[in-house]
């Protein structure tokens, strides 16, 4: 097939860019080099409308020892340990095909982990589905739930946190965000830079299949009415071969064989040859007639572009071919030598002795495009004024019902008990808290993670939303007890070339900077996922921020649960009773306007580390950040967890009752102490002029918030315990 | 007191049993399920996991895995042998212990703590331990425990049930059951007794920062009674 622009605009490609590949190969490419090219250059690939803006991120650190541009990043947890871990999107195959979507999405994760030389030892995942009213939700959901429960929990990998919301705005666009955190030494980590010449390239693990082809170009275009149609570009997994893959990796690791690996996620034998290759400065010549195929008479293009799942490229050192081979044979695993690395800077590809493609690697990468998109700032929204008097005709009780069993708030248990969260033996946190917490196996230390995202927030002001989900991943760290390292960002948008939602990118990604720089909680690796759009509309401006810290002595660890009767419970942080964008507001009074809680970083980071010094020195006995649902959604949590009541102190803040319990203020958190510390817990808060107000005191069965109004244990429970297995059964 | 583990093609357990049996003083070795021979041991385990990716059947593929004749072989001759989730399918595959086990109830994969009452002590499993009922943790797509009448006759008049799910206080009844086993079985042995397959992971349970710690009173009790 002669090759011309329309065939190039079927691949996704723009005139201009078509035009750019034939000036740089001063031809007309062929039909395998064009696909290789649409590979490269898709947004997925490329980056290529948000490179300029991720370059602004805070990306390095004393604990940092690999920042973006790797498989995943890597940081240093002491004692020569160090992890690596990674959040990845896998949205527009879970909309198609949530099932395959989903337990791919975990695949690819794992894989680009262990190809680190990391054994996994969490997952996470963040997912966002439309309205629960909404005809496709249910499906997706149960879909999207088997299909991570079923690749996580065949790996044995435990998943130990996660995050899930729903809002019409994801109707047309569901959101997969997974994530995995791995083990590694320190001096045994590996990198996908390419070394030396005439190195052998080794292909493993599962053979190619026409499945998943154009992946990559699917995930960076958006929907419309003929989505159906896309389904064969989803690929299908096979956790059981990735097992397999896992531990033959791992062992081969354990040697010295490797030069370089890279796993082939998105794009396939494309980009992961051409990674490799272009990292180490070489060139890379593959015969894909050695390529092992699924099917017969598979063509070069195919071959290139297939997503097929559990395969990794190896670029060996030379004469380590057999001890490879004798452990993938072990594995049953496909092992082929199937080219070698060059001088010539050039990816030649033959087939039938043929030469059928021949691209120099910088014309792919260095010379992928970059655009700067036009980009609309938002502005801060007017705040809403709200008559006190408008807060006295509620009923405390009833809004309360209404909040707790509010599908983005009510308990995700049917959700986390599909997915096995144990297996390996060290999950001392599970699923349900503020973080997941691992021990490091067979140490005293642990690791504690966390996803987060605020699509309203990011939707109503992206500059503060940006911020404040950094924010809130951070607390979630210190609510454990964990001192926050590094971030792993997704970030989930609509069209790139649509001005709004370009700025909301923009603006979230500048938000997110800026907090990380405060925090020091550098971002090590992310991945962006830009046409999440059905037609003209998008999601709301959605970054997940997957946030992982450390407890050097794991018995130092907190839970929420409520202890002990009693004792008494303190929130931290100033209420200012900011109602705008609140649950509250946007379920109750229906007002959907208005700014977001406003961030102050100061605030933040200084609550934040004065709360971990009274972990650290053994004074808090529970503790919980307030987020959505505000200051009574976080108590009530932490009275369901422990099965145990609190009667609140009469207020003397200068704000309705409703106002001080349920707005969301930021940097705040909910602390449970005993009453003998108390002294010693003011001094510390008022030396580090923590503002604190003391809430209320642990009792039996109830949870008593005035004079009039009384909830028992049970009544919070039955709020917040049933909603999903109700709508799911 | 020697232990093997053996480790199939997609076994994910075997390394959360190895440290178990380690920790409560067995000296275990780790068995590959491509060789011929067991080394000598007084306890063999088949752990749990997604050995062949559970495709086919749950453990049917493993079942004819070239070890598994010398462990047919071991249990036939007294040896003691047990199957932890995945382990149990495998066992009922191989035949060492009557029944299947079907998916789940509600076609969901179920991880979460549950009670388990025992119902014969008479075992090297379980003899001298002085409590009824324990909390250890499951987490399986098929545990959902089923057999013929006429099998049900049998294990019943052989007392080859191990272990119920059960309530906090021993009650057996349907509520308790989460994956719709017939009469709450989660746990059989043969009809020797030396061979015992069930659900729950006591390996899961053997410290208290974990899920709890009834899986370490299982372990000690084991090792002691074979001394």
């Amino acid at each position: 097939m002669e090759v011309n622009e329309q065939i190039a605009i079927d691949h996704g490609l723009k005139k201009d860019e078509y035009k750019k590949i034939c000036d740089l190969l001063k031809r007309v490419p062929n039909l395998t080099e064009l696909g290789i090219f649409s590979a490269m250059w898709n947004e997925h690939c490329s980056y290529k409308s948000s490179r300029l803006h991720l370059k602004k991120l805070p990306t390095s650190g004393k604990k940092v020892i690999q920042g973006p541009g790797e498989n995943a990043g890597v940081i240093d947890i002491e004692d020569g340990d160090a992890i690596v871990f990674k959040i990845e999107s896998h949205n527009h195959p879970s909309f198609i095909e949530p099932y395959q979507g989903a337990a791919t999405g975990v695949g690819g994760i794992m894989r680009d982990v262990f190809t680190m030389g990391a054994r996994p030892i969490a997952n996470l995942n963040s997912i966002h589905f439309g309205s629960s009213q909404h005809k496709k939700t249910k499906n997706l959901l149960r879909g999207v739930v088997h299909g991570i429960g079923g690749y996580g929990n065949c790996m044995g990998v435990p998943t130990i946190a996660g995050q899930t919301s729903f809002d019409s705005s994801y109707n047309g666009n569901i959101l997969v965000n997974a994530m995995t955190l791995g083990l590694v030494k320190k001096n045994k980590i590996f990198y996908s830079k390419a070394a030396g010449l005439n190195k052998p390239v080794i292909y493993v693990g599962s053979k190619t299949g026409r499945d998943g082809i154009h992946g990559a170009s699917m995930a960076s275009a958006s929907f419309d009415e003929k989505i159906e149609e896309k389904k064969p570009t989803v690929q299908v997994g096979d956790p059981f071969t990735e097992k397999l893959l896992l531990e033959a990796c791992l062992e081969l690791m354990a040697g010295d064989s490797i030069i370089a690996i890279q796993d082939m996620g998105a794009a396939g034998l494309t980009s992961s040859s051409i990674e490799m290759a272009s990292k180490g400065n070489l060139g890379i010549e593959l015969n894909l007639n050695k390529v092992p195929c699924r099917e017969s008479k598979m063509t070069p293009y195919e071959i290139m572009l297939s997503e097929s799942q559990e395969r990794m490229l190896i670029v060996l050192e030379n004469g380590k071919e057999n001890i490879a081979k004798k452990i993938f044979d072990k594995w049953d695993l496909d092992f082929a030598i199937i080219g070698k690395t060059t001088n010539t800077r050039n990816i030649e590809l033959y087939y039938d002795e043929k030469q059928v493609a021949c691209i120099p690697i910088n014309t792919l990468v260095e010379n992928s495009p970059m655009y700067d998109r036009k980009w609309k700032k938002t502005k801060l929204p007017k705040k809403n004024l709200i008559k006190k008097e408008e807060f006295k005709k509620f009923k405390i009780k009833e809004v309360l019902n209404k909040i707790l069993s509010n599908p983005n708030v009510c308990s995700k248990e049917w959700i986390w008990q599909q997915y096995d969260h144990t297996v390996m033996g060290d999950t001392i946190q599970k699923p349900g808290g503020d973080s997941g917490v691992v021990r490091v196996h067979g140490t005293d230390k642990a690791v504690a993670a966390t996803v987060d995202s605020s699509a309203i927030y990011c939707w109503a002001h992206p500059l503060t939303g940006g911020k404040q989900v950094v924010c809130e991943s951070w607390r979630n760290l210190i609510s454990v007890g964990a001192t926050p390292i590094a971030i792993t960002n997704c970030l989930n948008f609509g069209s790139p070339e649509k001005e709004e939602n370009m700025g909301e990118f923009v603006e979230c990604v500048q938000g997110i900077g800026e907090a990380c720089e405060y925090l020091k909680f550098p971002v090590v690796s992310g991945n962006v996922s830009f046409y999440n759009q059905t037609k003209e509309i998008g999601i709301k401006p959605t970054p997940s921020i997957g946030g992982v810290g450390l407890i050097k002595d794991y018995k130092l660890m907190i839970t929420m649960d409520f202890k002990e009767i009693n004792n008494l419970v303190l929130i931290i942080g100033k209420t200012e009773g900011h109602i705008d964008q609140s649950l509250f507001a946007r379920n109750i009074l229906n007002e959907k306007n208005g700014p977001p809680p406003e961030i102050n970083l100061f605030n933040e980071k200084n609550n934040g580390e004065t709360v971990l010094q009274l972990i650290k020195s053994n004074l808090i006995r529970s503790a919980h950040d307030v987020s959505i649902g505000g200051i009574i959604t976080a108590v009530s949590k932490m009275c369901i967890k422990g099965n145990i009541g609190i009667e609140f102190d009469k207020p003397k803040y200068f704000m309705s009752e409703i106002e001080y319990l349920f707005s969301e203020d930021q940097g705040r958190y909910v602390i449970e102490i005993e009453p003998k510390n108390l002294k010693k817990v003011e001094s510390i808060l008022n030396k580090n002029s923590v503002h604190f107000d003391k809430f209320g005191k642990i009792t039996d069965k109830n949870m008593i918030i005035n004079e009039k109004t009384k909830v028992t244990i049970d009544e919070l429970k039955a709020y917040n315990t049933n909603w999903l297995s109700n709508y799911m059964n | 007191m020697k232990s093997a583990v053996i480790t199939f093609p997609g076994s994910n357990c075997d390394r959360d049993m190895h440290v178990a049996l380690n920790k409560f003083g067995f000296k275990n070795k780790m068995v590959w399920h491509n060789d011929n021979e067991l080394p000598k041991s007084d306890l063999v385990v088949l752990p749990g996991g997604f050995s062949y990716g559970d495709y086919l059947r749950c453990g049917s593929m493993a079942s004819k895995s070239k070890i598994m004749q010398s462990v047919i072989n071991f249990a036939k001759s007294g040896g003691l042998v047990m199957g932890i989730c995945n382990g149990f399918q495998i066992l009922v595959e191989s035949g060492l212990v009557p029944g299947i086990l079907l998916r789940n109830k509600y076609l969901e994969f179920i991880c979460k703590n549950v009670f388990v009452k025992i119902n014969n002590k008479d075992n090297p499993y379980f003899k001298n331990l002085d409590k009824e009922v324990f909390e250890l943790h499951i987490a399986h797509n098929e545990g959902n425990y089923f057999c013929t009448n006429d099998q049900l006759k049998e294990i019943v008049d052989n007392n080859q049930v191990a272990i119920y799910y059960c309530s906090d206080n021993g009650k057996t009844e349907e509520k308790f059951n989460p994956n719709g086993s017939l009469k709450n079985i989660a746990g059989i042995f043969n009809k020797e007794k030396n061979v015992l397959g069930m659900m729950p992971h006591p390996e899961r349970m053997i410290d208290k920062s974990l899920s709890g710690e009834d899986g370490s009173l299982f372990f000690k009790n084991l090792l002691n009674n074979i001394k």
